[in-house]
């Protein structure tokens, strides 16, 4: 059976259009309310990115910090992700679901342990932060084995003999880092540059899904759209804080929020 | 796991980074990978260039003014009534702490990158006074991140930093002490790679900080042996080397020259912040058995809950208040090389005390646990033991937690 990852992007090209993903922190701000969000986001969002909130994260910027801190705050554990998943594939069994983290928490889990979870809750796909090529050889074989997409992320700073070695070694999926930033920073290069580096990517191995991620915005959102995938993470946990400040529902405004941004790449 | 002679112990990581095969290691994001590499590349290349070796011990001797003191506490020595009580004066060092030196050689490898600008982390304001000065005294540009919490409780490191220039920016996630420093830090450093050069501020981080800075503490004990030598005509026959240790910087580099002798002639201790008394937080993850874990870039023991959570630490210590603790340290634990204990802190209050009625020295509460494991183990041993402490800070940094726990009397003559 193909990966429902991969059946995303085939159904978003036949559309003509990049996919859509959505991060969002597990557990922010309540177990219930993420999993609110997450249903309610689904129909607009070709692909759901479940943070695993760590407090110390070493590549997330303010938005995804305050978002994991409040996750945190308020209790979530490893195994409360594994049953939100699970919950949240009960409603919408095929929407592919990515688990985003950092390597310390599957490593106290179990490697193996945590993959047999992300199996029987339903998880498709990984990427851990701080485990790069090539320490990641091993885990991602692992992955493999299990029918999980190891998500390889690539960088402006990948050199380009390391580009063809971690494309080699990847699987179908892989994450390409708009600019030298932690998450949800200003677009501090332009979407036309952006593209030129995504399209020297590509052509590496054109058959494998790149999708862009960091810096996207509502605005930034439709100058990107010929790339295969966009992700927005940090404008939506923003919109999350922004929404509880506000004394608002944040399941309406982040689901308003996600609609908005899928219209911007029809 | 097996500690190898006659190779420089910051040498023994294999391939990826990793010693004794699982700690320390580079789990960093993506985009941090080519600036390590490159910094790789220039460090292994430098430390072997007599030229560059040259110019480090010209800036050491002249602007650091090493060799620090090695000199006997008589005073001490008589009332404690074991072994022979000697310290080295390692906060003789320009800028009063052994940060000196790791910063000094981050500034030097900084210049030759064609980096203008650079930035470090800091919890007792040490490693970031002494980056600060080095970075005037290279022409660098300086950015130091420090926790709220240590900005209040370290103001006069604060007020050095700022009058060399640099930057402090205050770091308000978490407790707010240096493991949040280090993370902002590192954040920073993701989004800035491309201009700026990082030094981390101990032996932690990614591996080729870990060896950058145990290369360059190693000044002490390279001192040190000298000294020894001088003073007794060899190597002692029973000596031990009391060190705090936090992230792990100044014990590394006071045992590193005598990584190869026999520990039953010459033994390492490591002590670490056991923090308050009766409190369940400490700062001592090799003493209380804390698991492994990946903190900053590096597999090391931590303290963390069983999710992977790294944990707040509690000690009146702001240069030892860190859950993790160097890949280095876990691995002389491992390979049974040292041995680490802990002291709270009102044992290093207490050995603060006793230290400065006794002698003209003036340990800072990082040192003083040190004192403090030191003064009380002594007692049992003979008197043709000799002790060394290192006494690798200063107390004026610490002035206002004194004034505040012992009273005034014991900052007057600060």
């Amino acid at each position: 059976m193909l990966n429902p990852i991969s059946v995303a992007f085939k159904k978003a090209k036949k559309e003509n259009r990049p996919a859509l993903l959505t991060y969002t922190v597990a557990g922010d701000s309540s177990k219930k309310q993420s999993l609110d969000i997450l249903k309610s986001i689904s129909k607009n969002a070709d692909i759901l990115e479940v943070g695993v909130p760590h407090n110390t994260p070493v590549a997330d910027g303010s938005q995804i910090q305050t978002s994991a801190y409040r996750a945190i705050k308020n209790g979530i554990k490893v195994n409360d992700i594994f049953k939100i998943v699970k919950d949240f594939k009960k409603f919408d069994k095929n929407k592919p679901v990515i688990l985003m983290g950092y390597y310390n928490m599957i490593f106290q889990y179990g490697e193996n342990k945590f993959l047999n979870k992300c199996n029987l809750s339903g998880v498709n796909g990984l990427i851990v932060v701080d485990l790069p090529w090539p320490e990641n050889k091993n885990f991602a074989k692992k992955c493999k084995k299990k029918s999980i997409y190891f998500i390889q992320l690539l960088s402006p700073t990948t050199t380009k003999i390391r580009l063809k070695k971690i494309i080699r070694d990847s699987h179908p999926m892989n994450y390409f880092i708009s600019m030298l930033s932690t998450t949800g920073g200003k677009l501090k290069v332009s979407p036309k540059d952006i593209l030129k580096n995504y399209t020297k990517i590509k052509k590496i191995d054109p058959k494998k899904e790149i999708v862009i991620g960091f810096g996207i915005t509502e605005k930034t959102i439709g100058k990107l759209k010929s790339a295969d995938g966009l992700v927005v993470g940090s404008a939506i946990c923003k919109e999350i804080s922004k929404s509880l400040k506000h004394r608002q529902n944040p399941v309406t405004n982040v689901s308003k929020l996600v609609k908005k941004l899928k219209n911007k790449i029809l | 796991m097996k500690l190898k002679k006659g190779i420089p112990v910051i040498d023994q990581g294999n391939k990826l980074g990793f010693w004794g095969g699982k700690f320390g290691g580079n789990f960093v994001p993506e985009t941090l990978k080519k600036p390590i590499e490159d910094l790789e590349v220039l460090f292994n290349k430098l430390k072997k260039d007599k030229k560059f070796i040259k110019e480090r011990d010209k800036y050491f001797k002249n602007w650091i003014g090493v060799p620090t003191r090695f000199i006997k506490l008589e005073n001490l020595t008589k009332h404690v009534g074991g072994a022979q009580i000697w310290s080295k004066v390692v906060s003789d060092a320009n800028g009063g702490a052994h940060k000196v030196y790791n910063a000094t050689v981050h500034c030097l490898l900084a210049k030759r990158s064609g980096k203008k600008v650079i930035i470090g982390d800091t919890g007792a304001g040490y490693a970031g006074k002494m980056l600060s000065m080095a970075a005037k005294k290279f022409g660098l540009k300086c950015k130091i991140f420090m926790g709220a919490k240590d900005i209040a409780r370290q103001q006069p490191n604060v007020k050095a930093m700022k009058k060399n220039g640099a930057e402090v920016v205050p770091v308000y996630s978490g407790s707010q002490t240096l493991v949040d420093a280090v993370s902002e830090c590192m954040r920073f450093w993701v989004a800035n790679c491309d201009t700026t050069a990082m030094c981390v501020g101990s032996t932690v981080g990614p591996a080729v900080f870990v060896r950058i800075c145990g290369w360059s503490t190693s000044q002490i004990s390279r001192e040190l042996k000298v000294q020894l030598i001088d003073e007794f005509g060899s190597v002692p026959k029973k000596l031990k080397l009391y060190n705090c240790v936090g992230g792990g910087s100044s014990s590394f580099g006071f045992w590193n020259e005598f990584m190869d002798y026999d520990k039953k002639q010459c033994e390492f201790i490591g002590v670490e912040a056991g923090g308050p008394a009766n409190s369940k937080k400490h700062a001592a993850p090799l003493t209380y058995g804390s698991k492994i874990g990946i903190l900053h870039g590096a597999a090391q023991y931590v303290n963390q809950n069983s999710d992977g959570q790294i944990e707040e630490t509690e000690s009146i210590s702001a240069g030892l208040d860190y859950p993790g603790i160097s890949p280095l340290h876990c691995f002389l634990k491992d390979t049974k090389r040292a041995r680490y204990t802990a002291a709270s802190d009102e044992q290093a209050l207490e050995a603060y005390k006793l230290v400065t009625k006794f002698e003209k020295l003036r340990p800072s509460l990082e040192p003083s646990h040190a004192f403090a494991v030191a003064i009380s183990e002594s007692k049992k041993l003979s008197k043709d033991t000799i002790v060394v402490v290192n006494s690798c800070g200063d107390a004026y940094k610490d002035r206002g937690i004194l004034e505040k726990r012992l009273g005034k009397k014991y900052v007057k003559s600060n």
